[in-house]
């Protein structure tokens, strides 16, 4: 008999999940086509941004919080837009707030426009003072492992290396740099950033990554809905080859069917 | 008296708790948060606290993001 596979929970903080890939809410062409991507997905936590309310608007118009409520999703606020430490905290503290207590949050803190590359000078300094304010962080960062243990020292609950430039869809472009904070660390790591395509969810599982984070690879696909059910199956195939462990490289072909008992020998 | 409300100067003819705002502006029952001068105005909060001259609030919400 063969026994279906059971993979122990991701844990994160106090937390646990059995859906290893985590989605964005952004850029969707309306709120139905992102409600039916995050079921396909099969994601437990849904990231969303902080933003000023239009004023002076149909006040009836439909909100995000109604398609993914925090009843069903553990939701995960970002600091997308924020540029220094004192912006992040003050939009981590503006979430806790909306959702009513709530302290896991996604810290990110941008560079400049065109790269949104992570500036990890005021990472660190968001990430010190929202841990001693009592916030679970999960942090988005570059691939340097140095910088990845800090982040893990002060006391983020998961390290977030980006594979590339966000919205970029190139893959991971320095594997090697995320196995390394893989090896090290002592908390989740999820590639955050860069996730194109389904093989590229892959990889980053079986690099050993605890899980992926996404947002332009399913909402930028021609078709969204079919994307997040291939990243779901993606995320799934990579953590089951991590943990089976792949066959060792060689150089020259081995034969699979034996030689002894060929007619022509 | 006058206030910037969401980076914009916002007129208010009378003195104004942080929830007669929110309802005038119709965000009344909606899932916002309040920032009062930097710092969070928990909804707990917001019938007692009195808006001043000067003030600056950031009323926000969730939207789409990665």
């Amino acid at each position: 008999m063969t026994e279906i596979f059971q993979d122990s929970p991701l844990r994160v903080a106090d937390y646990s999940f059995n859906s290893r890939l985590l989605v964005g809410t952004g850029k969707y062409r309306d709120f139905d086509e992102t409600g039916e991507a995050i079921a396909a997905s099969g994601a437990e936590v849904v990231t969303f941004a902080v933003r000023r309310t239009n004023l002076g608007q149909d006040a009836d118009a439909p909100n995000l919080l109604d398609v993914v409520s925090p009843e069903r999703f553990t939701l995960l606020p970002n600091t997308a837009g924020c540029y220094n430490a004192k912006d992040a905290v003050r939009t981590c503290r503006l979430a806790r707030e909306l959702l009513d207590g709530h302290k896991l949050v996604k810290l990110e803190v941008l560079g400049d426009d065109s790269t949104l590359y992570p500036n990890v000078v005021e990472t660190l300094k968001a990430a010190e003072t929202l841990v001693a304010d009592g916030f679970d962080v999960m942090v988005y960062t570059s691939d340097d492992p140095i910088v990845a243990r800090e982040l893990e020292a002060i006391g983020c609950c998961a390290v977030m290396p980006l594979g590339s430039l966000i919205g970029s869809g190139l893959g991971i472009q320095n594997p090697w740099n995320v196995r390394l904070i893989i090896e090290q660390a002592q908390v989740p790591v999820l590639v955050d950033a860069g996730i194109g395509t389904a093989s590229e969810a892959a990889l980053a599982m079986e690099l050993g990554c605890d899980g992926v984070l996404m947002n332009s690879a399913i909402a930028h696909a021609r078709e969204p809905v079919l994307m997040a059910q291939a990243m779901k199956h993606a995320v799934e195939a990579g953590r089951q080859a991590f943990l089976a462990g792949r066959m060792p490289r060689r150089e020259r072909a081995e034969a699979s069917s034996p030689f002894a008992g060929r007619i022509n020998a | 008296m006058q206030i910037q409300l969401n980076g914009e100067p916002h007129a208010l003819d009378r003195e104004q708790s942080v929830a007669e705002l929110v309802e005038t502006l119709g965000l009344g029952g909606r899932r916002i948060a309040v920032e009062l001068n930097e710092n969070i105005v928990p909804r707990s909060l917001h019938t007692e606290t009195l808006l001043s001259d000067g003030d600056s609030v950031e009323i926000v919400h969730a939207i789409g993001g990665g």
